[in-house]
C-alpha cells in the first residue's frame, strides 16, 4: 500500500474492505449498456484499495446522467444542482480535511453550466477528485449537442449541425493550471483504475476526464479509440519518463519541431528515435502537456493521448486555509468573544445613584 | 447617573472648563458632513459618532455615498455625506434635516443645501470655492459671494490652507497634508460641540501605527482644528448636548454599525452552537463589510471563502453545512437572485444555512449604496416550487447581532435555510449598543445523529435521513465521518423517511405539505404591541429599518394628541402567532415600507385585513416629520 499524501488526514479503516461494501441498496437506473456502469464498477473496486473509512468518503455530483452516481455508492453523497458540484464540494473539503471528497460530473454539467466553478476549483487546488464523464452529448435531456460535441453535430436542437467549436476538457484544465489532469476510457478498466490511483494520491484538485459511451444518443463516439483495428493508431498512451510512442509496434512517436516548438507525430526512425519527446508529467510548465492535449483531432479522435498529462505540486487551498487559522490562534490566542464584543472603544453607564 | 468615558484622560475636561466664549445648551443636533468621495467624510463622521457615543448621547447615523469609488472630483455625483443625529434623549432616526452642514467643496454644498433648513449653520472650505470648482458644481456664480446663502449662518473657513499650515513642521508633500483636512474639520466640530477627543487621537495612532508620521500629522490636524475653534472669533458660540441620562440602562456600551453587529452575531452563533463558522461569499455592496469583518477573526476558527461568484458562495456554505459547519452566505438583492437555486436545494436537503441579504435599491443593479426593503417578496417566494424559507429582520443596527443569533437558532433547530433581511441603512448606520454578556446568550447546540434510527426489513439497523422529529419536523443531521449513517441526499424528491428517490404522487404531496408545515410550525416570539392608552383605533405595523422613523413619527403623533398603536415585526416567516389577532383588533392598519407595499400585500393576503400601504422608494430612510404627517392623515381617514 502506497501512502496517499492527499488523504493523510482521512482516518484509515481497520477492517478490510471489498467492492461490495461500497455498493448501496439502490437499483442502478442508467440505460442498459451505458458506459457509466463500467466506471461505477471500477470505482467500487478501487475504493477498498485506499484503505480509508467508508464514512469519510463523500461523493458530490451535479445534474445529468452521470450525476446519479453517488446514489449507487454506500458512502456519504449529495446529488446537487446543475453545474455547482465543484462549489459545494469546495466548501465541504475546505471545512473537513478528514474527508475524501469526490466530484462526479459530465461534459454539460462541468463545461457548460458549471464551467466557471470548474476552472476556479482547478486554480484553487482544493483537495478534490473530479471525475468528468465526457460522452459528448446531453443524455438526460435526450440528445442535444454538448460543449464537447464536434462542430457540425446533428442533434434535435441542431438539425442543421452545431456551429460552435468544442472544448477539449484536458486543454481547458491545463489552461486553468490544474495541478493534476488525466484522461482515460470507460472501457479500459486497467487504465481507468491506474488513473484513479494516481488521482487519489495527488494533493489538491485532480481532474480526470473519462471518455464514456452514451449508447442511446451518441453511440460509438469513441469507437476509434476502442476498436482494435483503429485504436493502435489513434491512441497515444502517456507514461511519465517514457518516450511518447504509439501505433503498430510503437512505430510512431511525438517529436518537437525545433523551429516552431510545436509537437508533431512522426514515424520513428533510427535517426529521430533519440529525439522523441519524453513525457514529463511533473514538468513545472503546463506548456508541453497542453501541446500534447492538442494532438487529438476533435472530429476523428486521431492521436488522442490518454494517461496522466500533468501531476505537479502546488499549495493546497484547504491546507493553507487551515494553516491561516492555526497561525491566527498562535498569534492572537483562541478567540475571546467578550473581548471582541467590547472592542477598543467602550464606556460604562452606571446605575443611577 | 454617572458617566465615564472609559479611555478618556482628563485633558478634554480641562479644555472644556474655563471656556471664554458663550456656551449654549441644546437637546439635540443634526450634523451633516459632506465632501468629495475622497475627502474622508465617512471617517470624520464615524469618529464624531464614536466621540458622541462615548460622551453618553444617544445617536443615530446615516452614511450616504455614491457607488462610484472616486467619481470625478468636485462633481455632484462624487459627493459623499455622513449625517449624525445626537441628543440628550432617545434619537431613533438620523434626523430629517441638518442643523449644521459642513461642505468641503461647492459640489457638496450644492448637493446638500436643498435639505438644509434656513437658519442652519454652514461651514464651508473657502479654499475649494475657486471659479473652476464653482462652475464644475453647476453654479452660475459663486454662492459665497452672490448672497444666495443669506438665510444661513455661514462660516467661511479656509480649511485646506489652515490644515496645510498646521502641518508645516511635518514637511509632507502638499497633497498629503491636504488629506488631513477632514481631521482638522473634525477637530473644529469637536470643539463646537464639546466632544471628548482622546478616543479619536488613540484611534488615529492605532490606524496609522505603521506610519507614525502620518499618525502624528493627523493628530496635529485634529488638535489644530480644535484650537482654531477656540481662538477664532467666527465661532463665538459653542454648544453642549447633555448625555442622554435616562436613555441607557446600566451596562457597558460601544458604538456599532449593523454590519459589524451582524458579523459579531455570527461569531457568537458559532460559539453558542459549538460549530465552526463557514462563510461563503462574493463581494457586493452593501454586504461586503460582513465578509471583511469575519475574515479578521480566524482565531475563532472562522473560515471565510471569497468564491468565484454568488452561486459558489452559497454552494460552498451549503457544502460546509453538510459537513457540520454553521454555513453562512452574505449578499445583497442581485446576489440573492443568483443564489436562489441553491437556496431551493437547501430547502430540499433540509440543511441549516443562514442567508444574509443586506438589501439595497433595485431592480437589477439599482442603487448599490442606498437603502430599500424591496427584497421581502423575493426572500418569501423567489424560488421554484413550493419552497418556504423562514425570514428574520432586525429593526436597528444593534439588533443585527440578535437577528444573526436568531437566524442561526432557527436554521439549526429546524434544519432549514433562513433569510436575514438587513438593509443599507442598518448596515452602515451606527448607534450606541449595550455589549451583551456572552454567558447570557442562548444555547444553540444542535444534536447530530450518531446512531441508526430505523430497522430494515431484514431486521438490521439502518439510517433514514428523512425520519422527522415529531415536534419540530426537523430531520436528523448526520455528518460525514459518522460510521453506519452513510446516506445520499439530493434535490430530487425523496421518499418520506428513507430519503430514497421517489416520484410517487402521494409522497410528493406529503413532502410538500410537510416542508411547509415545518416552517409554519417554527416557534417565534409573539408580536409586542405598543398602545399606551389602549384606545387607539389605528395600528402602524412595520418591519426592518423603518423602526426608527416609525417610532419617532408615532411619538410626534401622540405628542400632538393623536392616538395610534405601533407594532414592529422581527419575524416575517412565519409571522408571530398573535399577529392576526393584533391586526383585527384595530379598525385601521397602516404599513410604512421602503418598497411598493410588500408586507402590506402579505398581511392582506394572509389575514384579510384592509392594510393601507405607505411607501417610499427614494433610497433613503423615511423622515419622521413627513411620516408623522401621513400617519395623522391615516388616523383621520380610518377613524
Amino acid at each position: 500500500m502506497s501512502t496517499y499524501e492527499s488523504l493523510s488526514l482521512v482516518p484509515r479503516s481497520e477492517a478490510g474492505q471489498v467492492a461490495k461494501d461500497f455498493k448501496s441498496d439502490q437499483e442502478v437506473r442508467w440505460c442498459p449498456g451505458c458506459g457509466d456502469y463500467a466506471v461505477l464498477a471500477a470505482v467500487q473496486s478501487f475504493l477498498p484499495e485506499l484503505g480509508l473509512k467508508r464514512e469519510n468518503f463523500v461523493f458530490v455530483s451535479g445534474i445529468g446522467c452521470s450525476s446519479r452516481f453517488p446514489y449507487y455508492l454506500n458512502t456519504y453523497g449529495m446529488h446537487s444542482i446543475h453545474g455547482r458540484a465543484p462549489a459545494i464540494a469546495t466548501g465541504l473539503a475546505a471545512s473537513r480535511r478528514d474527508l475524501s471528497v469526490w466530484v462526479i460530473t459530465g461534459d454539460g454539467d462541468a463545461l457548460s453550466i458549471g464551467g466557471n466553478h470548474l476552472i476556479h476549483a482547478l486554480r484553487r487546488n482544493v483537495n478534490l477528485r473530479i471525475l468528468l464523464f465526457n460522452n459528448r452529448i446531453y443524455g438526460l435531456t435526450k440528445g442535444q449537442y454538448s460543449p464537447t460535441s464536434e462542430r457540425g453535430k446533428i442533434t434535435k436542437s441542431t438539425p442543421a449541425g452545431s456551429l460552435d467549436n468544442p472544448f477539449n476538457p484536458v486543454s481547458l484544465a491545463l489552461g486553468a493550471e490544474a495541478t493534476f489532469v488525466a484522461r482515460t476510457l470507460d472501457s479500459d478498466r486497467k487504465h481507468l483504475t491506474g488513473v484513479l490511483r494516481a488521482a487519489a494520491a495527488h494533493p489538491g484538485t485532480a481532474l480526470v476526464e473519462i471518455y464514456q459511451n452514451c449508447n442511446i444518443f451518441n453511440d460509438g463516439a469513441f469507437d476509434a479509440l476502442k476498436n482494435r483495428a483503429t485504436a493502435e493508431e489513434a491512441l497515444i498512451r502517456l507514461e511519465h519518463g517514457r518516450p511518447v510512442r504509439f501505433g503498430a509496434d510503437l512505430g510512431q512517436g511525438v517529436l518537437r519541431d525545433t523551429v516552431t516548438g510545436e509537437l508533431t507525430t512522426v514515424t520513428v526512425t533510427a535517426d529521430n528515435e533519440s529525439a522523441l519527446l519524453v513525457h514529463d508529467a511533473h514538468a513545472a510548465s503546463p506548456a508541453t502537456a497542453f501541446a500534447l492535449s492538442r494532438l487529438a483531432d476533435p472530429n476523428t479522435l486521431q492521436h488522442t493521448p490518454i494517461g496522466v498529462f500533468r501531476d505537479v505540486q502546488r499549495p493546497v487551498y484547504d491546507a493553507a486555509m487551515g494553516d491561516q487559522l492555526d497561525a491566527a490562534v498562535q498569534r492572537q490566542g483562541e478567540g475571546d468573544l467578550a473581548a471582541l464584543l467590547t472592542g477598543a472603544d467602550s464606556w460604562t453607564v452606571n446605575t443611577p445613584l | 447617573m454617572a458617566l465615564t468615558a472609559s479611555d478618556a484622560p482628563r485633558r478634554e475636561d480641562a479644555r472644556q472648563d474655563g471656556r471664554d466664549g458663550e456656551v449654549k445648551t441644546l437637546d439635540r443636533v443634526v450634523i451633516r458632513f459632506a465632501g468629495d468621495s475622497g475627502d474622508g467624510m465617512q471617517l470624520a463622521g464615524d469618529r464624531f459618532s464614536s466621540e458622541t457615543a462615548s460622551f453618553g448621547n444617544d445617536l443615530s447615523t446615516l452614511p450616504n455615498f455614491p457607488a462610484e469609488i472616486r467619481a470625478p472630483a468636485g462633481t455632484l455625483p462624487g459627493v459623499s455625506s455622513f449625517q449624525l443625529h445626537f441628543a440628550d434623549h432617545e434619537t431613533l432616526t438620523p434626523g430629517d434635516a441638518p442643523d449644521v452642514l459642513v461642505a468641503m467643496n461647492p459640489a457638496a454644498l450644492r448637493a446638500n443645501i436643498g435639505d438644509t433648513p434656513r437658519g442652519a449653520e454652514l461651514i464651508v472650505d473657502t479654499d475649494e470655492f475657486t471659479d473652476r470648482a464653482v462652475a464644475k458644481a453647476g453654479y452660475g456664480s459663486n454662492p459665497l459671494q452672490d448672497g444666495s446663502l443669506a438665510a444661513f449662518a455661514l462660516h467661511e473657513v479656509p480649511l485646506t490652507t489652515l490644515t496645510v499650515g498646521a502641518l508645516k513642521e511635518f514637511e509632507l508633500p502638499r497633497k498629503e497634508a491636504e488629506r488631513s483636512k477632514n481631521m482638522f474639520t473634525l477637530g473644529l466640530l469637536s470643539w463646537m460641540y464639546h466632544r471628548p477627543t482622546a478616543g479619536t487621537e488613540a484611534f488615529l495612532t492605532r490606524k496609522f501605527a505603521r506610519t507614525p508620521k502620518v499618525a502624528e500629522a493627523n493628530v496635529a490636524a485634529f488638535r489644530a482644528g480644535w484650537n482654531f475653534g477656540e481662538t477664532t472669533e467666527d465661532f463665538a458660540v459653542s454648544y453642549q448636548v447633555a448625555p442622554a441620562a435616562n436613555r441607557f440602562a446600566p451596562g457597558r456600551y460601544r458604538s456599532i454599525s449593523g454590519n459589524t453587529a451582524l458579523a459579531y452575531g455570527l461569531v457568537a452563533a458559532a460559539r453558542q452552537s459549538g460549530l465552526p463558522l463557514f462563510l461563503g461569499s462574493y463581494p457586493i455592496t452593501p454586504a461586503s463589510d460582513i465578509l471583511h469583518e469575519l475574515a479578521k477573526h480566524k482565531n475563532f476558527g472562522i473560515r471565510t471563502f471569497q468564491a468565484e461568484d454568488e452561486i459558489a458562495g452559497v454552494g460552498a456554505a451549503l457544502g460546509a453545512a453538510f459537513g457540520g459547519s454553521l454555513g453562512v452566505t452574505t449578499t445583497s438583492g442581485p446576489g440573492v437572485a443568483l443564489k436562489s437555486e441553491t437556496i431551493g436545494l437547501a430547502v430540499s436537503l433540509e440543511l441549516p444555512l443562514v442567508v444574509v441579504d443586506v438589501q439595497r435599491g433595485g431592480p437589477s443593479t439599482g442603487l448599490p449604496t442606498k437603502t430599500e426593503q424591496a427584497d421581502l417578496l423575493q426572500a418569501m417566494y423567489g424560488r421554484n416550487g413550493e419552497s418556504p424559507v423562514p425570514i428574520v429582520a432586525p429593526a436597528t443596527p444593534g439588533e443585527c447581532f440578535t437577528a444573526a443569533l436568531e437566524a442561526a437558532r432557527i436554521a439549526l433547530a429546524y434544519r432549514t435555510p433562513v433569510f436575514l433581511l438587513s438593509d443599507g441603512s442598518l448596515a452602515n448606520g451606527t448607534e450606541p449598543w449595550r455589549i451583551p454578556d456572552p454567558d447570557q446568550l442562548p444555547d444553540l447546540r444542535p444534536e447530530f445523529a450518531v446512531d441508526p434510527n430505523h430497522t430494515g426489513a431484514d431486521g438490521s439497523a439502518d439510517f433514514w435521513p428523512y425520519l422527522r422529529d415529531p415536534d419540530t419536523l426537523a430531520r436528523p443531521w448526520a455528518v460525514p465521518g459518522t460510521p453506519g449513517l452513510e446516506h445520499r441526499i439530493g434535490g430530487i424528491e425523496k421518499q418520506s423517511g428513507s430519503g430514497a428517490i421517489s416520484y410517487d404522487p402521494a409522497n410528493h404531496e406529503h413532502m410538500v405539505r410537510t416542508r411547509q408545515a415545518r416552517i409554519d410550525g417554527i416557534t417565534v416570539p409573539d408580536l409586542e404591541l405598543d398602545d399606551p392608552g389602549g384606545d387607539a383605533e389605528v395600528l402602524v405595523l412595520g418591519w426592518g429599518s423603518t423602526y426608527g422613523p416609525i417610532t419617532a413619527a408615532v411619538r410626534r403623533v401622540r405628542a400632538d394628541g393623536g392616538r395610534i398603536a405601533q407594532a414592529h415585526l422581527r419575524h416575517l416567516n412565519p409571522f408571530p402567532a398573535n399577529l392576526g389577532e393584533v391586526l383585527k383588533s384595530y379598525r385601521g392598519v397602516v404599513v410604512p415600507e421602503m418598497n411598493l407595499g410588500q408586507l402590506a400585500h402579505l398581511v392582506r393576503a394572509r389575514y384579510l385585513v384592509d392594510a393601507r400601504s405607505l411607501t417610499q422608494v427614494t433610497g433613503l430612510p423615511f423622515k419622521a416629520e413627513q411620516l408623522a404627517t401621513t400617519l395623522k392623515e391615516a388616523i383621520s381617514v380610518d377613524v
